[in-house]
């Protein structure tokens, strides 16, 4: 087994080649982009960033992606929490019918849901806002956060809710004093997930929206169909969306893989 | 396991989620399912017409193309994926430095927007500024994924497995990582070889996991959209036109409601009978454990 350090390195370098080359041809002018081929810039250039940098049609879609991403994650997870401690403490009435419900709704395709939601929002005056994307995310992202909150508060024993109680602590006051710090890191790995699947999804967010409140990602599809395709910002615009999830995911190396682990995604 | 303790008010817990996720689900739903029996001539005037939609759509060419290519698809990705992420996780470090780079460097691509991942395999697989077309032109084989549909085949899948193999190798990788060290050393006292480790302990261990791991896969790929979307567009002509391609293209493209809910019905109902084999398969799966394990 002296070679077995090969196989993950082939493949670290498989996902980082693509990776690699969107930042190439971000660093390059477009001229140089279409003349030369070569595997790294000859003139190094940060102007397509600075194209970004200073075109607001440009830097507020990542403003807009950054509003939307944090309201769903806040909503998710807020709303997710005591629902999933009843799931995870108490039997009642359509208990399992509700959970298996919600879960349809994270493996529901959003193609399904686009042209029904743009009617929905539009006919209530949310159309091109960015609560209508947040909430439209939460149809997957609340399911999951349940899902994944659950997992984390079952392997919380219940010993520690029935002291509280008989402590004479209210519900409200033990929950949030007591019970959520004990399940910090899956709150933690709960937002990491919704912010992962609000970030990266792009056909409702796209449908949701016209100016004001446009995703970068949307921005992008339609500079590649307008401008005569100027493929250096396109790159530079794609690296841009690459940063964020990066850091993120550099904020909860720790605890990825415990989320993964619960299998729960 | 204890019981858990019977109360009718935890529904008031559960309310906000009910609320929100009824709000964006059932009313949405109930549109669909409304266009899906009426026809129109615009004007907000509609009338019923039963079960047209649907048959007309069952018997329709488009349809069974569209389903039949989303079903080779999804086998394709499955028989890549699931073996290639077993095996680089079996593979990967257990401890020291290598453990955080290769969480790190593996969970990138799952945080890229999708469409990005689209832009990058297009920019990626050009025969004119594409590290990959370019290459594979130099080495003097045809490749151009705009106008062969082999190639375009070929580049979505690739481009899929780069995508999505990480969370397979995350998954396996948590699931190996859950197996005490006592399992292995009795291993190596009875003298089983490295192959009956893997057969008889690695294995029945990730048996869980790697459940969720097909079944996550499965579904994914069969609602793919704006990768394929935005790298070839449903080309060359409709070879790598998905279900989702084929369904926005009739809802948003062409406007025609009534097929296009029905098709969305259809659609649904499919993913709703596997979610429910998957739910049933998980929860047995936990009793199981809970039982054999306490």
């Amino acid at each position: 087994m002296r070679w077995k350090w090969l196989i993950p390195t082939l493949y670290i370098v498989f996902l980082l080649l693509p990776i690699y080359w969107l930042l190439n041809m971000s660093l390059k002018t477009n001229a140089e982009i279409l003349s030369v081929f070569s595997l790294w810039p000859e003139n190094l250039t940060f102007d397509n960033y600075r194209v970004i940098f200073t075109d607001p049609s440009w830097y507020s879609g990542y403003i807009n992606s950054m509003i939307y991403v944090s309201m769903n994650v806040v909503i998710s997870v807020s709303c997710a929490l005591p629902a999933a401690y009843a799931f995870s403490r108490y039997s009642f009435i359509g208990d399992k019918h509700l959970f298996f419900w919600l879960l349809t709704n994270r493996m529901a395709p959003p193609a399904v849901f686009a042209l029904p939601f743009f009617q929905l929002y539009s006919s209530i005056g949310l159309f091109d806002t960015h609560i209508a994307v947040a909430l439209a995310h939460c149809l997957f992202n609340i399911p999951l956060s349940v899902w994944i909150l659950e997992g984390f508060m079952s392997g919380v024993p219940r010993e520690i809710d029935e002291t509280a109680f008989v402590d004479g602590y209210s519900w409200p006051h033990f929950f949030v004093k007591i019970f959520i710090p004990n399940i910090a890191s899956g709150i933690g790995v709960t937002a990491f997930f919704c912010f992962m699947f609000s970030w990266v999804e792009l056909l409702l967010a796209r449908t949701l929206t016209a100016v004001n409140a446009k995703p970068i990602s949307a921005i992008m599809t339609r500079t590649v169909s307008a401008s005569g395709l100027d493929w250096g910002v396109l790159a530079a615009a794609g690296m841009l969306t690459i940063l964020p999830g990066a850091l993120v995911i550099w904020f909860v190396r720790n605890h990825i893989a415990k989320g993964f682990a619960l299998g729960r995604v | 396991m204890i019981e858990k303790k019977a109360n009718q008010k935890a529904w008031f817990m559960v309310l906000p989620v009910f609320l929100v996720v009824a709000f964006s689900a059932i009313i949405p739903l109930m549109t669909v399912v409304n266009y899906s029996v009426q026809d129109t001539f615009g004007n907000n005037q509609f009338f019923w017409v039963g079960m047209d939609w649907f048959r007309d759509l069952l018997h329709s060419e488009r349809f069974h193309d569209a389903f039949l290519r989303q079903v080779i698809f999804s086998a394709i990705i499955l028989t890549i994926e699931i073996p290639l992420g077993i095996a680089i996780a079996l593979a990967m470090p257990r401890k020291g430095w290598g453990v955080p780079v290769c969480l790190i460097t593996m969970a990138l691509p799952l945080l890229i927007p999708w469409n990005v991942v689209g832009t990058i395999w297009q920019i990626f697989g050009r025969v004119d500024i594409g590290l990959l077309g370019h290459t594979l032109t130099a080495l003097g084989i045809d490749y151009n994924y705009t106008q062969d549909s082999v190639a375009a085949w070929i580049t979505i899948i690739i481009m899929d497995v780069w995508h999505w193999t990480s969370l397979v190798v995350l998954l396996c990788y948590a699931g190996l990582c859950s197996i005490p060290d006592a399992y292995y050393q009795a291993a190596k006292i009875d003298g089983a070889s490295r192959i009956a480790v893997f057969r008889y302990i690695q294995l029945p261990k990730m048996q869980r996991v790697l459940l969720i791991a097909v079944l996550l896969r499965f579904m994914d790929s069969f609602m793919i959209y704006t990768e394929p979307f935005v790298i070839t567009g449903g080309g060359p002509g409709n070879s790598t036109t998905f279900m989702s391609i084929d369904l926005v293209k009739m809802a948003i493209g062409q406007f025609d409601l009534g097929p296009a809910a029905a098709m969305s019905l259809i659609y649904f109902l499919v993913i709703l009978l596997l979610c429910w084999v998957f739910f049933t398969v998980m929860s047995n799966i936990g009793e199981e454990s809970s039982k054999g394990g306490t």
